[in-house]
């Protein structure tokens, strides 16, 4: 397989987009937790009822067009191998916790992959919409009507006080978790983030790593969301995450210029050893290839680096990460073999470009 | 001080857990420290649900305050009719068996929801459509009901049959519709 009709499978449609704001918001999500009456929690509930749950979503949704979404198809986490498991991970279309019990679990997803539909996960249904870019806005709107659209067909489990009631006390009420991926080099490179982040946490949002609860920030990219889901409506809830993520916004907008003004010579160098790194490497491993390709990224969005186009970063961040490495290598890799591979990857990616816009620079 | 589990390397890390009154103290080597990592505050296995779970747990703490006490812990625990979580379960594991846990512990939800949602215990979103049509003449029959009480109380009975009316005219339109009455 060519990297690039391989790049064409691995990466969401909505990866290839370029949202609002694309230089520092990499995506927004929007997930609604959702479950049935009548029926325990997955936590709870027995194999047969687990599989009823899917049964019904298969019943009643799947080959379905919905008006936004389009046609839907369910993946069952049973019929994936361990790396397609992996891989659906590294999208972020379904929960590490989905594959770690893969019987009765499943996903819902639209063509384009911007919708995902967890199954059984820790609640019966977790409707999820990832959107490249700034656009919460989009993102609820998109999870509200297909909402809407199963609450049709399936009774949902809500109480007029605490509102849609989930398996975690966490999620009641609205059931609604917002959240959006910024990549902050400057603000971390002027140290000002550490600042800033107690701040946030004061105003009720949670900063998180790429992966979740409990991981550590890599490659400079931050994952801000919120923490109450209850007592407030919907649209206050992304308001509020939205009006900080504007302030963070500008903030490392500030920061980057004043690294240009402050420490150009420098910033310059840090930017094109990493790129010379990336160009040549022979071995790399994850955690520098994040660091790396944040270097090249915000490279990219100064204009110091001119002929490589941003979502490169989008890219090799999710081709990079061990499932995409070893589907594209058809085979399972040990860690050192990962890293080269994944050398090797970015080498040609980087080259790819190169070569279509006839520059020199790059090299094998 | 000499790390107590390789004795070789100086301590460099100190502590003192106390469980159930019981004392232990801990001087560690950074390199011990890190193995014993499980067993320590502030290591890597701090996640939300353990977090959750001390936040929970705070309302029987608060009941049995010493450990003598822990031996009957059943008279107190609530347990869900539907599913069989007690409510020790759910402290422990951060997580409800069925929609009607809600229901069953109730009376010990509003300080832990009031935790979590910074102040709020009550929803104020999204209503789902089918089911919020419902709730929205079940409201109405409620204030009906006690407009009807204020009028027989305040002996305007001619009123007061009107309303009765009323209440009876949107029950029996719940019921042709099928509506679910939970």
């Amino acid at each position: 397989m060519t990297l690039k009709s391989f790049m064409n499978e691995a990466l969401s449609p909505w990866m290839k987009n370029e949202g609002p704001e694309s230089d520092i918001v990499i995506s927004s999500r929007v997930r609604l937790a959702r479950n049935l009456e009548k029926v325990p929690f997955p936590i709870a509930a027995s194999e047969e009822q687990l599989e009823d749950v899917t049964y019904r979503i298969r019943e009643e949704f799947t080959g379905q067009a919905h008006q936004d979404f389009g046609e839907l198809s369910l993946v069952s986490m049973a019929d994936l191998t361990a790396n397609e498991k992996q891989v659906l991970v590294e999208k972020h279309l379904v929960s590490p916790h989905l594959t770690r019990k893969p019987i009765h679990r499943a996903a819902l997803l639209s063509e384009d992959e911007s919708l995902s539909v967890m199954i059984n996960e820790e609640d019966h249904f977790r409707i999820q919409c990832l959107l490249s870019g700034f656009q919460l806005e989009e993102g609820l709107q998109l999870a509200d009507s297909m909402d809407d659209w199963m609450e049709e067909t399936l009774d949902f489990a809500f109480d007029e006080r605490r509102g849609y009631l989930t398996s975690c006390p966490t999620n009641v009420g609205t059931g609604l978790r917002s959240s959006v991926m910024m990549h902050l080099p400057a603000l971390v490179l002027t140290k000002q983030l550490n600042r800033i982040l107690p701040a946030i946490n004061q105003l009720g949002l949670v900063v998180r790593g790429i992966y979740g609860e409990g991981s550590e920030a890599q490659g400079n990219l931050y994952q801000i969301s919120n923490q109450k889901t209850l007592g407030a409506s919907e649209s206050d809830i992304v308001k509020d995450l939205r009006s900080v993520v504007t302030q963070l916004i500008e903030h490392e907008r500030t920061a980057r210029e004043q690294l240009w003004n402050d420490s150009r010579l420098k910033l310059e160098d840090r930017i094109f050893r990493s790129y010379g790194l990336l160009s040549y490497s022979r071995i790399m491993e994850s955690k520098e290839a994040m660091r790396r390709l944040s270097d090249v990224r915000l490279g990219i969005d100064m204009g110091i680096i001119e002929h490589v186009p941003a979502k490169i970063l989008n890219e090799l961040m999710v081709m990079t990460q061990p499932g995409f490495l070893q589907q594209y290598a058809g085979e399972s890799l040990k860690p050192e073999e990962r890293d080269q591979r994944r050398a090797s990857l970015i080498r040609e990616r980087i080259n790819m470009e190169n070569n279509e816009e006839s520059h020199d620079g790059g090299g094998k | 001080m000499l790390c107590q589990e390789c004795q070789e390397r100086e301590a460099s890390l100190h502590f003192t857990k106390i469980i159930n009154g019981e004392k232990t103290e801990f001087h560690l080597c950074d390199i011990c420290a890190k193995d014993k990592g499980e067993e320590l505050p502030g290591g890597n296995n701090f996640s939300i649900h353990k977090l959750l779970s001390g936040l929970l747990d705070t309302g029987q703490a608060f009941s049995s305050p010493s450990p003598g006490r822990r031996k009957q812990p059943e008279r107190n625990d609530l347990q869900c009719e539907t599913c069989g979580t007690t409510y020790r379960l759910f402290a422990e594991r951060g997580r409800f068996g069925c929609a009607d846990c809600y229901y069953y512990f109730d009376e010990k939800l509003d300080p832990v929801l009031r935790r979590i949602h910074g102040g709020n215990t009550v929803h104020s979103g999204k209503v789902p459509k089918r089911k919020g049509r419902d709730m929205h003449v079940y409201r109405e029959i409620e204030e009906l009901k006690s407009e009807m009480q204020r009028q027989i109380s305040e002996e305007e009975f001619e009123q007061a049959a009107e309303t009765r009316d009323k209440i009876r005219e949107l029950e029996h339109a719940l019921k042709e519709k099928g509506g679910d009455a939970s």
